[in-house]
Parts: structure tokens; C-alpha cells; sequence
């Protein structure tokens, strides 16, 4: 039965990553590694690893996707020109890919044979995010503190990169406004009468 | 017939192959050369995650959310330098991309 659900998902998420670099519109190519994301979150609740299942959902496809999506829409390139020489290269690409998985799936095979071991998701917990929780906030700490800076250093960047100073934009400055004293905005001029300035 | 680790070994090959496969054949598009990069770096998630659970050690796991973060990382900074080159050169091809004459 297990097997049988493995083989579906598994189906879904071959097909749906060559659908990724073989579709025409890469709004589609998003939308199809969106569905490669869910169903590989599906494959790893098959072997219960419930918590970076539903991680990959809220990071994967809440955020990394929905970004593609929205840089995609934001660029007015011409896509279709940018898909020529696909079938030129698609030989060589195809001859290194055979040789690469027919690699790793002879590695897999001849070196981690199946030696009877069992689905062990949650080691020393009732569930899956407990397990995680009982090592990540003690043994990993280091770890996980510098993945959030690595998660601050790239919202900086980001923030930094796209920033743009227009020059004829006129915005209040406060420190200047409150800087301002009665001197430097008024004169005052004795007139003579008769005369102007 | 169970579920075993080499189900899940080939499918997180098959993927890895895809992502390098789709880098070799969209030499132009560099928003498609970004998603195959993350079909890479999914298809280590799932290698991890899986070796996690089948061996009983609970590390694994914790490494693929590190591995989450930096995919989320770059794509972040890695999106963000393409808009900026899309608003100097207006194009996004990657044989535009020679300011640096590298």
C-alpha cells in the first residue's frame, strides 16, 4: 500500500520537474515546481517526517515559490526568445544527465542496500517535531542561531540590492524641518517709502 | 515489498539529474536556472530526510532545515540580483550578463 502511494507521488514529482525546465513559460515552470514541492512534502509524510513536510510547504511553496512567481510576472522579457537553443543543447544535457543518475542509482544500489532497516522518524519522542525540538534547541543550537543570521544577512542584501534612491523625488526631512529657525526663513528690510526692494 | 531507503535514494537521483539536466539545457534563462537549482537543493532535502528516518538518528533532519534556510537564502538574494539586472540592461539572458568581462 505504501509502496504503491511512494510510486504515484514519486511519478508526480519525476514529471512534474521535467515539466520545470521543459515548460515553454516559466509561469508554468513555477507552477509546476510548486506541485513538485507539495508532493515531495507528501513523500516525506509516507515515511513520517511530518515536521519538514509541512516546513517545505510554508517555506517552499508559501515563500520561495510565491517569490518566483511574483519576480516572473514583474519582468516584461520575451520568453520565447529566451528558449531558443533548447533542443541544441538538450543532446549533450541529456547524455550528462544519463550518466549522472545511472551514477548515483548504481552508488545507491551497491552501497546502501536495503540491510532491513525500518522507518525510525521520531527517535526518542512521541512525534516528529518533538524529536526535532528536543535536539535543535540543545545540541544544534549553534546551528540554528546561524541560520538566522544567514536568514538576516539575506534580507539585507535583498532590501540593500533593490533599494533605489530616485533623485527627483522630494520627501520631508525632519531633522531639517525642525532645525529650521525663524532666522534663516524670514528678513526683515526697512523700506523706504516710495520705493520697492 | 516495503518501503526502503532505495525508493527514496532514486527518486532524490532521478530529481538531482533533472535539476542538472535543466541547467545544461536552459543556457539562456536564468530565472529557469535558479529553479533548477532548487530542484537540487529539494532533491538533497529529500536524500537527507530520508537517511534521517531510515537510520534512526534524528541529525538528518535537522541538517535539511539548514539546507531549507540557505535555499530560501538564495533564492532571496538571488532573485533580487536579477531585478536589479533587469532595471540596468533591460534583458535577462544570461549571455548578456559579460559586464565583468569574466
Amino acid at each position: 500500500m505504501e509502496v504503491i502511494a511512494f510510486w504515484i507521488l514519486a511519478v508526480i514529482v519525476g514529471a512534474s520537474a521535467v515539466c520545470v525546465i521543459a515548460a515553454r513559460n516559466p509561469v508554468h515552470s513555477v507552477l509546476f515546481l510548486i506541485l513538485s514541492f507539495f508532493t515531495s512534502a507528501a513523500l516525506l509524510v509516507l515515511i513520517g517526517a511530518e515536521f519538514l513536510a509541512m516546513l517545505l510547504v510554508v517555506v517552499y511553496v508559501g515563500a520561495v515559490a510565491v517569490l518566483f512567481l511574483f519576480v516572473v510576472m514583474m519582468l516584461d522579457v520575451d520568453f520565447v526568445e529566451l528558449k531558443q537553443g533548447f533542443l541544441s543543447y538538450l543532446p549533450f544535457g541529456g547524455l550528462v544527465g544519463i550518466a549522472f543518475f545511472a551514477e548515483i542509482a548504481l552508488v545507491s544500489f551497491a552501497g546502501a542496500a536495503d540491510d532491513g532497516a525500518r522507518l525510525q522518524p521520531s527517535p526518542g519522542a512521541d512525534t516528529n517535531a518533538e524529536a526535532i525540538g528536543q535536539v535543535m534547541y540543545t545540541e544544534y543550537f549553534l546551528l540554528f542561531q546561524v541560520s538566522g543570521i544567514v536568514l538576516l544577512i539575506a534580507m539585507i542584501g535583498a532590501i540593500v540590492l533593490t533599494l533605489r534612491s530616485r533623485p527627483h523625488v522630494k520627501r520631508q526631512n525632519i531633522a531639517q524641518q525642525t532645525a529650521r529657525r525663524r532666522s534663516d526663513a524670514t528678513e526683515l528690510l526697512d523700506v523706504e517709502r516710495g520705493k520697492g526692494i | 515489498m516495503d518501503l526502503t531507503l532505495n525508493h527514496y535514494l532514486v527518486l532524490s537521483a532521478f530529481l538531482f539529474t533533472v535539476g542538472v539536466v535543466g541547467i545544461f539545457v536552459n543556457r539562456k534563462n536564468i530565472i529557469v536556472i535558479l529553479m533548477a537549482i532548487e530542484l537540487i537543493l529539494l532533491s538533497v532535502n529529500i536524500n537527507l530526510v530520508a537517511f534521517s528516518v531510515f537510520s534512526g538518528t534524528i541529525a538528518g533532519q535537522i541538517f535539511a532545515m539548514l539546507v531549507l534556510t540557505v535555499a530560501a537564502a538564495e533564492a532571496a538574494v538571488g532573485l533580487a540580483i536579477l531585478v536589479v539586472f533587469f532595471r540596468l540592461r533591460g534583458d535577462i539572458s544570461v549571455e548578456s550578463i559579460d559586464l565583468m568581462k569574466g
